[in-house]
């Protein structure tokens, strides 16, 4: 079971390209129709240089373009059957733009036990910077692991 | 787009219905989100992991609950944007989204609206609990 050593472990960062093509399909997906999602010239209109990404987006990104998406599960040796999403926070500092080329670097920052071991709350902290080194956003995750064998003892 | 000047706190300025979600649905978020996690698309695994049956990614509906918030407010006001997963939302759900003001406050120096965001099934049932703090 992951314990408070997992504390600072990092992992291999990410680097994912905004891609048009991707975008669209994941607005299809939502149902997501805002002009400024969809068409540049909307886009423009309100001031970005290009397409920006929903609010939401970053969190795909990461995932879409990581060579293992689950590497921080099977690095704390954690089964993704019994993983859960307990909280999301994105904290935006620029808008990420179609054509930007994004690091993701991320790292427990806490880990807490809660009902007596069945369940585990790993925090989890990304950073996002763009390809000229701008900080874009600070994402910020909580996964719970469940542990049904700890709750029955 | 409406702009956030002027709201007052209670001012319920976020409400969007969104479609029950489907399989079908699930299965495209899956692959537009790189959220492989075959718990959200393979009953097999899902049943096997003690679950019922598969049930929506979390961030598909905060992904709704973001679409309600920025038909809102103008997307570059947002200055962050966080929910707690409160609870499952099965398939089939129906979902509300809304927000409401509840606190103009001064953020990074810069007046800001704070919004208290939900995601609710058609039964009421809260699935996701949020905030955006937002500026004005």
């Amino acid at each position: 079971m992951v314990d408070r050593s997992a504390i600072g472990r990092s992992f291999t960062p990410v680097t994912a390209h905004v891609e048009p093509g991707r975008l669209r399909y994941f607005c299809d997906t939502i149902g997501e129709t805002n002009p400024i999602y969809r068409d540049a010239q909307a886009a423009r209109a309100e001031g970005y240089s290009a397409i920006p990404v929903p609010p939401t987006y970053l969190f795909c990104l990461e995932m879409m373009d990581a060579e293992n998406p689950f590497e921080f599960l099977t690095a704390l040796d954690i089964d993704l059957a019994r993983v859960l999403h307990g909280e999301q926070g994105f904290t935006y500092h620029e808008p990420a733009v179609v054509g930007d080329t994004l690091t993701f670097r991320s790292r427990v920052t806490d880990v807490t036990e809660k009902k007596g071991g069945a369940m585990t709350l790993i925090a989890v902290v990304t950073e996002v910077t763009r390809q000229d080194g701008v900080r874009l956003a600070d994402v910020t995750r909580t996964i719970v692991v469940r542990n049904p064998e700890a709750a029955s003892t | 787009m409406t702009q956030a000047a002027n709201r007052s706190v209670g001012d319920r300025v976020v409400h969007k219905t969104f479609a029950p979600i489907t399989r079908h649905r699930l299965a495209l978020y899956c692959g537009a989100s790189g959220d492989h996690n075959p718990i959200h698309v393979d009953l097999d695994f899902a049943k096997k992991a003690g679950f019922p049956d598969v049930f929506s990614h979390g961030m598909l509906v905060m992904a709704y609950l973001g679409q309600a918030l920025t038909d809102a407010v103008r997307p570059k006001d947002i200055r962050s944007f966080s929910t707690r997963f409160a609870a499952i939302t099965q398939l089939g759900a129906r979902l509300t989204c809304e927000g409401h003001v509840t606190e103009l406050i001064e953020h990074n120096g810069e007046p800001c609206m704070r919004i208290a965001l939900t995601a609710k099934d058609e039964a009421g049932e809260a699935k996701l609990l949020g905030e955006a703090i937002v500026a004005r």
